[in-house]
């Protein structure tokens, strides 16, 4: 029975069980809810509840664990000495899975009846050619160990399902019979659907772990796949970028260290940027302007903040670019050779940090208690004296930490550097020269590529998780540093 | 403390010193200045701030609004059905429908009184194969025949970026594309009228063209994409955010796990966006098999994206919702469960609302991560056939299509990339200005 049929009866199950355990509840009551211990429609939700959440977690369970046992049964089954010269196991694998979903589509499509697909032989018919009339296309031929083996997996998938079938819904009526049976006007309902409730809560709180669980995997094991085709020294130290691709021939070199520099290059100028401005901009709003300037200035400042990077890329390619080249390009000063530079996208990159940098530090600024203030101008000091003196050394941890949020922003930051910074990796002192970054990197190692077996293609997943470390490391620097901070003051 | 008048301040007598309060002496004049120009400096770096934020909505509007129109050419056109039965029974048809367009063209450049020289040539070079687009105009409404027709064709797109200005005089040298007599009769037909400007609707409804036809390029399709998406998002991510906060700021005891949910968030929030493309391409597409560049996969990218925005703002909400309310629920009798979602959840409502969009507005304008799942701009092609497989069928997004048109070489599409940039804003103008109203109308102060 299809996945799709078995959900369904589970679900109308639970709609009846809904019903019914209600009608029961309020029948044991003598039809007066007064006289149950919990509302009516509990008992109802803890019937469907017991239908469906146990059938489920099987049903789930059942699909993941399924198609690996089955695998390992055959696998097992195959005699070394039919795997061809030159395969392995697990490419003979693939081939009988291949063969065996050909013979479903073959027998969904009423080419072959069930009987003839787990009969035929393929010393006889030509298994390829008449699953590639129906649209099956089969990378090599078949020979007579896979195709059997490729029965044997159907046929234990087959059984397999059959007994899912009868297993799963085998719990759900259970677990409907035995919680209808439990349904009494002293039975605790609201407590069972409660907890019910509260683990899906649980559930989905630990969604965010289970991100990160799954990023770190995705990386570790690809990323693991790159180190055994490349040897990692070179990639961590080697100072040269410039991948091949397959086809043109020719080994790769693919050295982190002149895109690590462009990403750190582009960064401290966008710092240099955006610091100042977003400073300056957090002091004079939050000591010196008036209200009427605060509440106009400053969500005006905030829109940049919400602006997508994709506008700031265009912004970087089409409009600072050709302005910067107009000023120091062949025409002006000379030092420029192309709109895209490691200028191009710092400058741009910083106008979008100034609204981080402002508006965290003006909460943090906010945070230094009057009384400190109040204290340097008794003192005699000026309002500036009083920032430079004692605010702002007081707020400078959490400047610190909000300055190291916005390095790690910047160094993940990626359609403006890919739109803005130029492509190739050069390691240079010229800031009007094109660099390029990690980040725009795996974007252009990966855009557009599904094969994950070439050094060129998983080195992105390296890059990543290079990426991925670093800017934890500075997320978690900062917050300790800023929790650090605000402790102090609270 | 000196004891001088205003009067003598500034002439202290000689051998002792007096000063005045109203007299500033070096000191306090150097202090009043450094006071001056640090107050000068804020108000730099805010005017730097604005500075920036007009001078990149004058570059969008300025280079982004000439997307919205083209220039047409507008003419009659009346086929007897002499001509159609005349037309369909010679070899070149095309052609014969182009000799009834040339005739209806002269025709209308008498009446509107110009002295035109042109050929068929030039005309194509101008608006392109007529005869194909008359025949199968007529061929489509067989009613039209014998009656008046206005067609209205876009003009070429070198035509079109002469008028906007893309395209300079001195820079076009004669080649099958334009000739610069074709200029000079573009310039007579603009001043007669029969070439003007009109609002070009396939750039709002049609989809991404080939590299070679920039004229045909629309967002609408994209714009589905995303809304598929988006769509994936809010039904995934506004309940298992707020699920998950009602966890965290509810329930959750002081345990361990729950610290360690909570560095988990923090750490998401600051993740940078790349990585969860590079999580969706592995774990969705590698490992589970979905289908490429479909929006369902963008959306559940976009989902574990957004929750970190979405539980945060939830959480600041319920955290507003005074203990009292609890408090008065608990003591009428209700459990901790129903306190909780009979009565803070609706009135933390608004905040978790306003903290969504915001959390949309941002998933909305997102492109790195998209690229890497292949939701690039080249796939949007054509509308989904259906509902269900606008989750599924390959399509392209509204940022990752600007990207597509950006990086093309000619930069006849650069201008459609401003265009989508304009759609783009709008679109995320209206969600903040909701989340505001939201906002305003509903939030209340305890």
């Amino acid at each position: 029975m299809p996945v799709t049929w078995i959900v369904l009866i589970i679900l109308g199950l639970a709609a009846v069980g809904y019903v019914l355990g209600r009608q029961r509840a309020m029948a044991s009551a003598g039809g007066d809810p007064r006289g149950l211990h919990s509302l009516p429609v509990y008992y109802g939700a803890s019937v469907a509840i017991f239908t469906m959440v146990f059938s489920f977690l099987v049903l789930v369970a059942w699909l993941i664990i399924q198609p690996i046992v089955v695998e390992n049964r055959i696998a097992a089954t195959i005699p070394p000495e039919v795997i061809p010269e030159g395969s392995t196991i697990g490419l003979m694998m693939s081939d009988v899975r291949r063969i065996a979903d050909g013979l479903d589509a073959a027998v969904a499509q009423g080419a072959m009846d069930r009987d003839y697909a787990s009969s035929i032989r393929s010393e006889f018919t030509d298994v390829r050619e008449r699953l590639g009339t129906i649209g099956v296309a089969l990378g090599s031929d078949v020979g007579p160990p896979q195709l059997r083996a490729a029965q044997r997996y159907r046929a234990m998938s087959g059984t397999g399902s059959t007994l899912m079938t009868v297993v799963v819904l085998g719990i759900a009526i259970a677990g409907f019979g035995i919680s209808m049976m439990r349904t009494n006007k002293d039975y605790r309902a609201r407590n069972i659907v409660e907890t019910a409730v509260l683990y899906l809560l649980i559930g989905a709180a630990s969604i965010a772990i289970l991100t990160t669980i799954g990023i770190i995997l995705s990386l570790v094991f690809n990323t693991a796949e790159f180190f055994r085709l490349y040897p990692w020294t070179e990639f961590f130290f080697g100072t040269t970028w410039s991948p091949s691709f397959s086809g043109r021939g020719g080994a790769s070199d693919l050295g982190f260290i002149p895109l690590l520099w462009g990403t750190l290059y582009i960064s401290f100028i966008a710092l240099i940027v955006a610091v100042p401005i977003g400073l300056y901009a957090a002091v004079y709003l939050s000591e010196y302007a008036s209200n009427r300037v605060r509440s106009f200035a400053k969500p005006l400042l905030e829109v940049l903040a919400g602006i997508p990077t994709i506008v700031y890329g265009m912004f970087a390619l089409l409009t600072v670019g050709p302005l910067l080249l107009a000023a120091f390009g062949d025409d002006g000063l000379g030092w420029m050779n192309a709109g895209t530079a490691v200028m191009t996208a710092g400058l741009v990159m910083g106008i979008m940090l100034i609204p981080f940098v402002s508006s965290l530090s003006d909460d943090i600024i906010n945070a230094v208690p009057q009384a400190m203030r109040d204290g340097s101008y008794g003192l005699g000091a000026t309002q500036s004296e009083t920032i430079r003196q004692v605010v702002l050394p007081a707020a400078l941890p959490g400047i610190v930490g909000a300055i190291l949020l916005a390095t790690s922003r910047a160094i993940g930051e990626t359609m403006i550097v890919v739109m803005g910074a130029g492509a190739a990796a050069k390691l240079s002192l010229n800031p009007f020269e094109a660099m390029t970054t990690v980040t725009a990197k795996i974007v252009s190692q990966l855009t557009g590529d599904s094969d994950f077996a070439s050094p060129e293609a998983l080195v992105a997943f390296a890059l990543g998780a290079t990426l991925f470390v670093i800017t934890l490391g500075l997320n978690v620097l900062a917050l300790y540093i800023v929790r650090k901070y605000r402790e102090q003051y609270e | 403390m000196t004891d001088a008048t205003a009067q003598g301040a500034a002439a202290a007598p000689a051998g002792k010193t007096r000063t005045s309060l109203y007299t500033l002496d070096e000191g306090t004049k150097r202090r009043n200045a450094a006071e001056a120009r640090f107050k000068a400096y804020g108000v730099t770096a805010i005017c730097a701030g604005l500075f920036f934020l007009v001078v990149l909505f004058v570059s969008i509007i300025s280079s982004g609004v000439p997307a919205f129109t083209r220039m047409v050419v507008e003419f009659d056109l009346t086929l007897t059905q002499e001509q159609y039965d005349d037309a369909e029974s010679q070899v070149l048809k095309t052609a014969a429908y182009q000799a009834v367009f040339i005739e209806a063209f002269e025709a209308e450049l008498n009446e509107a009184g110009v002295d035109a020289e042109f050929d068929a040539a030039a005309l194509e070079r101008m608006v392109g194969k007529t005869g194909g687009i008359i025949r199968s105009h007529f061929q489509a409404n067989p009613d039209d025949i014998g009656s008046p027709v206005t067609f209205e064709l876009p003009a070429a797109s070198r035509i079109d970026g002469y008028f906007n200005g893309r395209l300079k005089r001195e820079d076009v040298q004669d080649s099958r594309f334009l000739m610069v007599s074709d200029l000079d009769l573009a310039d007579t037909l603009y001043e007669a009228g029969i070439i003007h400007n009109a609002f070009n609707w396939t750039f709002i409804f049609g989809s991404d063209s080939g590299v070679d036809n920039p004229g045909g390029a629309g967002i609408g399709v994209s714009v589905v994409g995303s809304f598929f998406m988006m769509l994936v998002v809010l039904a995934l991510s506004l309940p298992i955010g707020v699920a998950a906060s009602i966890y965290l700021e509810e329930f959750a005891a002081k345990n361990w796990f729950t610290d360690l949910i909570e560095v988990n968030i923090s750490n998401l929030a600051a993740v940078p966006s790349i990585v969860f493309g590079i999580l969706g391409l592995a774990v969705f597409i590698q490992f589970m098999g979905l289908p490429q560049s479909a929006p369902l996969v963008g959306g559940l990218v976009l989902t574990l994206m957004t929750l970190p925005t979405i539980i945060i703002a939830t959480r600041s909400s319920l955290k507003a919702v005074p203990p009292s309310i609890r408090d008065a629920a608990l003591g009428v009798g209700a459990s901790k469960m129903q306190a909780v979602f009979h009565h803070v959840l609706p009135l933390a409502m608004p905040g978790i609302l306003t903290g969504t969009i915001i959390g949309l507005a941002q998933a909305l304008g997102e492109t790195a991560p998209l690229l890497l799942i292949g939701m690039v701009g080249f796939v949007a092609r054509a509308y989904p056939e259906g509902f269900m497989s606008g989750f599924t069928e390959a399509n392209s997004v509204m940022p990752a299509q600007i990207y597509t048109w950006a990086a093309r070489a000619d930069q006849s599409f650069y201008e459609k990339a401003w265009g989508g940039i304009i759609i783009l804003l709008i679109f995320l103008l209206t969600m903040n200005i909701i989340a505001i109203i939201l906002r305003r109308r509903f939030e209340r102060r305890w």
